[in-house]
């Protein structure tokens, strides 16, 4: 075995390092675009690090396009979507888990039929729905279209399914009605998937851009994603410092929030793999 | 007050083409112990559960207290149940599980919320004579310094005994136990059968107790229902059951020792190897018969009418069980003291019993037959009994 | 005593209070625009019209004669045949890598996971747009690089030859460290006792080792990341979006984009619903195969 550890695994090592920094080079090159002073962006030649540290591209960024509202519009519509598909997919996914009713295997096969529907086959319809009550180029309009969560109603119902029948049956007996055993027992209980799905769910919206593409014309109301673009498209692909500083602070929510807890965040997103 | 007399009337319960149960009726009295016995999938934890109204039954009556409960929700019947597997809420810890059915029950809406019972003064109130109360509760069942931790730190017994004071602390008119040892080791598992008929005792409530363990049945109730394919067999007293069981399937669950089966033909003159020495004391027009002898009641004795040679030895301690192949080569099991000689394999050996233990049933059907075994000579009779 | 319902409709009435509206958001929501969108692929609706006319098949026909039409399925099937291979690949070469390293350094395996799933949690517009910075024909790193050593630097997003496989190059990008996440999942679910059979039975660490223990055992995981990626690659709209707009010339055209384009920005809706169609079922196809095989091919532990 030690002689094994000569040469293969230095090398393998070597492609690891090197396919990590290539990986990384995108954000170390925006970290560095947008602290570089204008002229040396321009300038010929490989300048990795900047000579100065520009934070002007910070301020003009949040000047020149309101670059605040569409972090608090991204905040706002996230939030909304996460709160309403809570709302209204933990109750449905106790029931499916823990009631007996006729329409029980024909609303849970409706929940596996949706995971099969990517959201941008709906796109269409919804916006025509939208239009016709009014209700484009609103909050609404963001959050709505996402509010029925088949993958959220999947998930709780697989972790419900492993509280066992005894608890409810205890709680039905001291008392609790079944929306109290749904809010106060079940919910409490299923604190993992939901805050990985709070993870998946918010990841998804944060970073989606086709709906608000198709939403919101207004920049008043538009996501980060969106706001990327209305500001790319102002600022004619000219101004690359604020560009990059823009898109720093757009993804550093995200970012920070992986840095910081990994193992959650990881695992709410891997889970995206089981919604077709 | 109600008092916690619980009638069944005609109960049946049906899944689609399948029946739980086939037409359940019992009188459970006031402040009795009783115990629902049977193997797993007779029906009796669903007869438990429709009593606590967490299930429908498809036709017939409950009744508690002379009251029809049909439509009760489980809390509105104001019974208490203790899980097989304790039902603890996870993310509560042992005080807020005990507390919760008495908030459920006495506070509304509001007072529940969180914090009222800083600013409602009524809420206060209340909370306070709860935590009195769940204080109190903890302190009878002993678990007053676990009521900070969360059920995942307790052990099995400390669970069970959170899960009994939970179920205690509301004043139930009934307590509904379904299998609540079965997860317990078996030193623990006896300690908390005292305890429960202590508690049993204390409280003066109805038990209603499910259970697959014989054992636990014959020692704790005052009313055991043997319940098998969703009806009930047999019910009265741990004794009547054991002396007398109605069936030689009760009289096989019943004991702890595998009850002795042995078929003979009921209508020839004479009885086969080894009863030989036997007739029945009535005319029976059965075709065949089981004799049902259970190996305690086998006594060794030199002049007994059994004769046989041990064939193994299983010594146990306190007792010793014998492995006996007899005339006719009828294999049966006898328990035998073991203060006295233990005989050892090969040996010849010899039984009496009283008539009264051996049971008779009916070959085809199994149901116990009025007819007794006695002994064909009256000079050698070891049974004097009248016919039961 | 106050009135009371009979229990059967108290029962009814709990269960729909439960279910009814996440029932109604699916039947609204997912199902009733998916009927919807079927529907309207039939017909030449254009957003805005007071009428339509049922066409028939001719949306369909002309998304797959039109040369148009055409580019975007045959680049959605091309950068779908490049993506998922080579982030597969690359996925399961690191993965390897990192479990390897997991063994002796825990924490340099750590950082390395970390590093490879960072662009996951990147938001792709943003970073789509650094891309745009790093293959700038003329300030780009990419080019400033190539520059060094003599090669000519290239049009990375604005040569029809070259614009598809620049795209290509960013999904991979992205995909690697999530499938590595998958594969490592794998790895590690690989219980140790087996390659300590396989070495008692004689085979060499190494290659030998890998394909008769590990690849066996990932066949589950692979098939799964690889019905992931693929559903992942066909969707693929935020870097075209950001980047091309599915130019030049259409070169970069792909079908989600193409329905943006045209229902959004044509407002063509009947033709859009058309090109959703055949996104989705090329989606469902691929889904309803991985059921299919995953439960009955694949190796199983």
């Amino acid at each position: 075995m030690i002689s094994r550890f000569r040469i293969g695994p230095a090398v393998a090592l070597a492609f690891l390092l090197l396919g990590a920094a290539f990986v990384l080079l995108p954000f170390f090159w925006m970290l560095s675009l947008s602290i570089k002073p204008a002229a040396e962006i321009f300038a010929p030649g490989i300048d990795l690090f900047p000579s100065r540290i520009e934070w002007r591209n910070y301020a003009k960024a949040f000047a020149e396009v309101p670059l605040h509202r569409f972090l608090l519009n991204g905040v706002v519509v996230c939030a909304g979507i996460l709160v309403f598909q809570i709302i209204i997919a933990v109750p449905c996914s106790y029931a499916l888990a823990h009631r007996q009713f006729g329409l029980r295997w024909v609303i849970f096969g409706l929940v596996l039929a949706g995971l099969l529907v990517p959201y941008h086959v709906t796109a269409i319809p919804v916006f025509l729905g939208f239009a016709e009550i009014g209700l484009l180029d609103t909050y609404p309009a963001l959050i709505i279209p996402f509010i029925a969560s088949v993958f959220g109603i999947f998930l709780f119902r697989q972790f419900f399914a492993t509280v066992p029948a005894e608890i409810i049956d205890a709680a039905r007996i001291d008392g609790l009605s079944e929306t109290a055993i749904v809010w106060r027992i079940a919910f409490p209980n299923a604190w993992p998937a939901v805050s990985a799905f709070a993870i998946f769910s918010v990841v998804a919206h944060w970073n989606d851009l086709f709906w608000p593409l198709i939403a919101i014309s207004d920049p008043n109301l538009a996501t980060p994603p969106r706001g990327i673009l209305f500001f790319r498209d102002e600022e004619a692909g000219s101004d690359f410092g604020p560009l990059m500083a823009a898109a720093t602070v757009v993804t550093a929510p995200l970012v920070i929030a992986f840095l910081a807890a990994q193992r959650k965040f990881v695992q709410g997103i891997t889970m995206s793999g089981l919604k077709g | 007050m109600s008092s916690g007399r619980i009638e069944l009337k005609d109960v049946y319960r049906r899944y689609g083409a399948t029946t739980a149960l086939n037409g359940i009726s019992l009188r459970i009295a006031e402040g009795s112990f009783t115990t629902l016995l049977g193997p797993s999938g007779c029906g009796k934890s669903t007869t438990l559960r429709i009593i606590a109204g967490l299930e429908p039954q498809s036709a017939g009556q409950v009744l508690i207290d002379g009251r029809d409960v049909a439509g009760l929700r489980a809390a509105e019947r104001n019974v208490a149940m203790v899980f097989q597997s304790y039902a603890l809420y996870p993310h509560m810890t042992v005080r807020q599980n005990i507390n919760l059915p008495l908030a459920m029950r006495n506070m509304n809406v509001w007072q529940r919320l969180p914090l009222m019972d800083r600013l409602l003064a009524s809420a206060r109130d209340l909370a306070a004579a709860h935590r009195t109360k769940v204080r109190e509760i903890a302190s009878l069942l002993d678990i007053e310094t676990l009521l900070d931790r969360k059920p995942s730190q307790l052990s099995g017994g400390q669970k069970q005994r959170a899960a009994v004071a939970r179920a205690l602390v509301r004043d139930p008119v009934a307590f509904l136990l379904d299998e609540p040892l079965s997860n317990l080791d078996v030193k623990l598992r006896l300690q908390m059968r005292g305890e429960l008929v202590d508690l049993h005792q204390r409280t003066g409530r109805t038990f209603v107790y499910v259970t697959h363990d014989q054992a636990e049945a014959m020692s704790m109730s005052d009313q055991i229902a043997v319940m098998m394919d969703g009806s009930i067999v047999q019910s009265g007293t741990p004794r009547a059951i054991y002396e007398r069981p109605a069936t030689r399937e009760i009289a096989a669950f019943v004991g702890d020792h595998p009850l002795n089966l042995v078929e003979v033909p009921a209508r020839s003159r004479e009885l086969p190897e080894p009863f030989t020495s036997f007739a029945f004391d009535t005319r029976l027009t059965n075709d065949t018969v089981v004799i049902g002898l259970r190996p305690e009641v086998l006594v060794p004795a030199d002049d007994g009418l059994l004769a046989g040679r041990v064939a193994r030895i299983e010594y146990l301690g306190s007792e010793a069980v014998a492995t006996v192949v007899l005339a006719g080569d009828r294999t049966i099991r006898a328990v035998l003291p073991t203060h006295s000689v233990l005989r050892q394999p090969g040996d010849e050996i010899r039984f009496n019993f009283d008539s009264d233990h051996a049971h008779l049933f009916d070959g085809s059907t199994g149901a116990r037959l009025k007819a007794r075994l006695v002994p064909r000579s009256p000079l050698r009779a070891t049974a004097t009994g009248p016919v039961s | 005593m106050t009135y009371r319902l009979p229990p059967a409709v108290g029962e009814a009435l709990t269960n729909a209070w439960l279910v009814g509206p996440a029932t109604v958001g699916m039947l609204v929501l997912i199902f009733g625009p998916v009927l919807a969108v079927a529907v309207l692929s039939f017909t030449d609706y254009q957003l805005g019209a007071q009428g339509f006319a049922w066409i028939g098949l001719e949306n369909y026909t002309v998304l797959f004669t039109d040369p148009i039409g055409q580019r975007a399925v045959v680049n959605t099937l091309i950068y779908v045949a490049i993506v998922m291979p080579a982030s597969m690949i690359l996925a399961l070469l690191v993965a390897l890598g990192v479990h390897r390293v997991a063994s002796w350094n825990a924490t340099l395996a750590g950082v390395l996971r970390t590093a490879y799933f960072m662009p996951v949690a990147g938001t792709l517009v943003a970073m789509a747009t650094v891309w745009q910075m790093l293959m700038h024909p003329n300030v780009g790193l990419f080019n400033q690089v190539l520059g060094l050593t003599g090669v000519p630097g290239q049009e990375w997003l604005s040569d029809r030859g070259i614009v598809l496989y620049s795209l290509a190059v960013i999904g991979i990008w992205e995909t690697v460290g999530y499938n590595m996440v998958l594969f490592l999942a794998g790895l590690t679910a690989i219980p140790e006792h087996l390659y300590d059979a396989a070495e008692i039975d004689g085979v060499r660490p190494g290659w030998d080792r890998f394909w008769t223990v590990t690849w066996p055992l990932l066949g589950p995981t692979t098939l799964f990341v690889l019905v992931v990626t693929a559903a992942r690659a066909f969707r693929v709209f935020e870097t075209v979006a950001t980047l091309t707009q599915g130019g030049p010339g259409f070169a970069s055209d792909t079908l989600v984009y193409a329905m943006y384009r045209e229902g959004f920005v044509y407002f063509k809706a009947g033709y859009a619903s058309a090109v959703t169609m055949v996104f989705f079922v090329f989606v469902l196809t691929l889904t309803l195969v991985q059921f299919g095989v995953l439960e009955r091919r694949v190796h199983y532990r």
